[in-house]
């Protein structure tokens, strides 16, 4: 088998990672959590990072009026549809289709990549902005706004008295090697057909 | 003339010279040692930091057991064990109020005397923690991953178990010893008549390997003598229990005269392993006894009782070879054994001289049948024979020697009122450091194993007097921290206990801290009125019982507005706290319930009973400064006269619990 399709496929079959390893990290830190709490999200859930985490997560925010972390959301019955049918389509491509659709195949997961982290975008949006009028602790900015508890898309933030981190974990990294791994099929395969 | 004046101002300026040179070491407190070098580094622990060994200091007459840090000497938690204690509810909430149930009844206060830790192959495995009961006998287990007492064995046959709560090298036995000679079994006799007629019971408690429960295996029904303090054998004589003995002239009145005239009292050495062939071969009685033991299920998170109704005892006339006296100058308390287990000191708290046998020359003694008489069908040993040394003046009035496993011994002398360090097998005096006042026990670390861990010795003093702030009468007592790892002792730290600190057991926190609990699971818990969710929480009435099912989490109580409640009725409190947060106990207390508040872990439930009197509107709080709205965390309760019609109706914000 030529060394394109090789790549495309190991490529499209890495993305099965995303099933089985968390995508993201949210962690807090605060003087009294001296052992941080934090959640690890999923394409299909989002979990405690230790026992009790999102409990205690929750218990927090209700203070400020936050909503709670769904148990369900809507995402989960999509993403791992989405990725499924990435991966069904990377296998169909790599097979049977020639190495500019290796291309395509790259440009739909980058454009479906950048909804999903629109979508997360959204969602921290609301969890952080959305909050109770009978919230028992009412923050403004200086400006006089209410303050917002919205935590960062990547990298770490200051939130009152806690510091939040957004990392992606071992899924995204299986995602994104992925991806490189079909757009190293793409040249290679651009190479082959000139030789 | 101008001579005599010359010399005589030479002399006293020589003399002058000469005392500010002395070490001081008889001197008033400013010369102690502590004060040479950087002692307050040495017990600085830096804020964040943390100790390096866990002091578990007997509370004596408070009847708890207290945890201290060392080298810093801070106090971390006072664990009820034999008295209640209102603040975390022991023996005022209903699941803990049989923890204290005895065959005399409930009995809340007692006097705890010696800690000791398990062991697994004579090195402490930090599992649990012992302690006896002096005054009603009793020996609890404390876990040392929750800190707390989960179990609790009454001792039939006997009086004043002092000469208890210590472990065999690999924990098979925690072995209790009486103190009074008493009748047994009791009965009604003239108390002169104590001579021959009064008995002394050794009770061995069989300890499971898993779990740690305890189980009366048998007692050793001994002469009506004072059985003081013991140890258990280790190394080459682990099989063995050695006890010290005091009245053996066996006096029933005056004993500080009359049971101070024997040259040499005893230490009685029992052979627990031949006690085992014994009660196999069935050369026990079985005797009838009545006695509490009760258990703490961490599931439940409630207290039981069983009754135990007989006990298998051994007379040890009848069973040779069980037990032999070694004598021992005179009225011995400490009875301590080295950690390879070939030398037995006695403490002769009267005596002159403190006292090594052998262990070796003991069996040798034995194997040859030297006996020098018998008391009570039990043969007695020639003090020569077994002898391994003697420390000579070593002091006045020694209590209780531990070992630092690098060839050392260290005693406490009460009368003397010092630490004093001398050598094993050389039996020379190196070193003796004063302490203030009147010590008692000491502790190193793993100095009752085989593996001590020679850095520190605490001594546990009785007086205190001028040595802190004064507090009226009553001042604290003290233990005293010496560094004992050069040559020399040196006073580092001072520090008050609670209530009289008779004896403790340390451990490196490396061996317990990483185990111990940060919370109850909530899904674990099996009380039989846990509710696990608000959506759970409710009211029921049952006859006048009215049963309250409540949760907390920060920072309310669901329900936490309730009607229906009537003057007349009982009305159980049971609370479980929902939190699953390391460090986040709430409380909650209700006025006017005659009894103390409730302090519940993450995970747990507990129960008060609360009689409302009086027709009205009664608020209860949360009592533990638990979050930013602890000061929010409160609720109501209305009280209907008897008979009204007002239904059960229990609400949060306005609505039914369930109702979320």
């Amino acid at each position: 088998m030529k060394k394109s399709k090789i790549l495309m496929i190991v490529g499209s079959l890495l993305l099965l990672g995303l099933f089985v390893l968390p995508l993201w990290n949210i962690t807090l830190e605060a003087p009294q959590y001296p052992d941080p709490i934090g959640m690890d999200i999923y394409i299909t859930k989002i979990v405690d990072a230790k026992p009790n985490d999102i409990k205690n997560i929750n218990l927090m925010n209700h203070y400020v009026g936050m909503k709670e972390i769904p148990e369900h959301m809507a995402e989960f019955d999509i993403f791992p549809i989405v990725i499924g049918f990435m991966v069904g389509l990377g296998l169909l491509i790599g097979f049977k289709a020639n190495y500019k659709w290796y291309l395509f195949w790259l440009i739909l997961m980058t454009v479906l990549g950048i909804a999903g982290m629109y979508d997360f975008y959204l969602w921290e949006y609301d969890y952080g902005h959305s909050l109770s009028p009978k919230a028992a602790i009412k923050f403004t900015n200086p400006d006089g706004t209410p303050m917002a508890y919205q935590p960062p898309l990547f990298g770490t933030k200051t939130i009152l008295n806690f510091v939040a981190h957004s990392y992606p974990r071992s899924g995204a990294y299986f995602l994104f090697v992925g991806m490189i791994s079909t757009l190293a099929a793409f040249f290679v395969g651009k190479k082959e057909a000139k030789a | 003339m101008k001579t005599i004046f010359k010399s005589l101002f030479a002399i006293t300026v020589l003399s002058v010279i000469l005392s500010s040179c002395g070490n001081g070491g008889t001197n008033k407190k400013g010369s102690q040692g502590a004060l040479s070098g950087n002692a307050a580094e040495r017990v600085y622990v830096a804020p964040g930091e943390h100790d390096e060994f866990y002091a578990f200091v007997s509370g004596g007459f408070s009847g708890q057991l207290s945890v201290y840090g060392l080298p810093s000497g801070r106090l971390f938690k006072v664990i009820p064990v034999f008295s209640v204690d209102a603040e975390k509810a022991y023996g005022f909430n209903e699941e803990t109020k049989a923890m204290l149930m005895t065959s005399h009844g409930f009995i809340p206060w007692d006097d705890s005397h010696h800690p000791d830790i398990s062991q697994t192959e004579g090195v402490l495995d930090g599992r649990w923690i012992f302690i006896n009961a002096n005054n009603t006998p009793r020996i609890a287990k404390i876990d040392l991953t929750t800190f707390e007492t989960t179990e609790i064995l009454e001792i039939p046959n006997s009086a004043g178990n002092h000469s208890s709560s210590f472990v065999t090298e690999n924990s098979e036995y925690v072995v209790a010893g009486t103190r009074f000679g008493i009748p047994f079994p009791q009965r009604d006799m003239p108390i002169d008549e104590y001579k021959g007629n009064f008995k002394g019971a050794l009770s061995f408690i069989k300890l499971d390997p898993e779990d740690g429960t305890m189980d009366l295996s048998f007692q050793i029904r001994m002469p009506g003598f004072n059985y003081d303090l013991s140890h258990p054998g280790r190394g080459k004589s682990h099989g063995w229990f050695f006890f010290s003995t005091y009245n053996t002239e066996e006096s029933n009145s005056l004993l500080e005269v009359n049971a101070s005239q024997n040259d040499k009292d005893y230490i009685a050495a029992v052979n627990w392993k031949k006690a085992e062939e014994y009660i196999k071969a069935g050369k026990y009685k079985t005797m009838p006894a009545r006695y509490a033991h009760n258990t703490y299920d961490e599931k439940t998170h409630t207290a039981s009782t069983e009754w135990g109704k007989e006990v298998k005892v051994l007379d040890p006339a009848e069973c040779p070879g069980l037990v032999y006296f070694l004598p021992t100058p005179k009225s011995p308390h400490g009875c301590d054994v080295d950690p390879s287990g070939e030398y037995i000191i006695g403490n002769g708290k009267l005596a002159a001289e403190l006292t090594a046998h052998s262990f070796t020359k003991m069996l040798k003694a034995i194997e040859e049948k030297k006996f020098d008489g018998e008391a009570y069908g039990i043969p007695i040993l020639k003090y020569e024979d077994i002898l391994a040394g003697v420390v000579k003046q070593p002091g006045l009035g020694p209590l209780h020697t531990e070992f630092d496993g690098k060839g050392n011994a260290y005693t406490t002398f009460f009368i003397s009122s010092e630490v004093v360090k001398w050598k094993l097998g050389t039996w020379e005096v190196i070193d003796r450091k004063p302490t203030y006042y009147s010590v008692g026990h000491l502790m190193i670390p793993g100095g009752n194993s085989r593996k001590p861990f020679g850095k520190y010795v605490l001594a546990m003093n009785k007086i205190t007097k001028d040595r802190y702030l004064p507090t009226g009468p009553e001042v604290t007592q003290s233990a005293q921290l010496y560094d004992i790892t050069g040559e020399k002792m040196e006073l580092l730290l001072d520090f008050p206990t609670i209530g009289e600190p008779h004896y403790a057991a340390g451990i490196p926190a490396s061996i317990i801290a990483e185990n111990s609990k940060k919370i109850y699971k909530l899904e674990e818990n099996e009380h039989k009125y846990a509710v696990k969710s608000e959506a759970e929480a409710k009211v029921e009435r049952n006859g006048n019982e009215v049963h309250i099912y409540m949760t907390m989490i920060r920072s309310h109580f669901a329900p936490d507005n309730i009607e229906g409640v009537k003057v007349g009725d009982k009305v159980y409190f049971h609370v479980t706290n929902l939190e699953q947060d390391y460090d986040v106990p709430h409380g909650v207390s209700m006025i006017g319930a005659q009894t103390s508040e409730l302090l519940i872990m993450p995970g747990q439930t507990e129960t008060f009973i609360w009689e409302p009197k009086e027709v009205g509107i009664w608020p209860f709080y949360c009592t533990d400064f638990c979050s930013a709205l602890h000061q929010e965390m409160q609720g109501y309760v209305r009280v209907s006269p008897k008979g009204s019609k007002v239904p059960i109706k229990f609400t949060l914000d306005g609505d039914a619990v369930d109702a979320e």
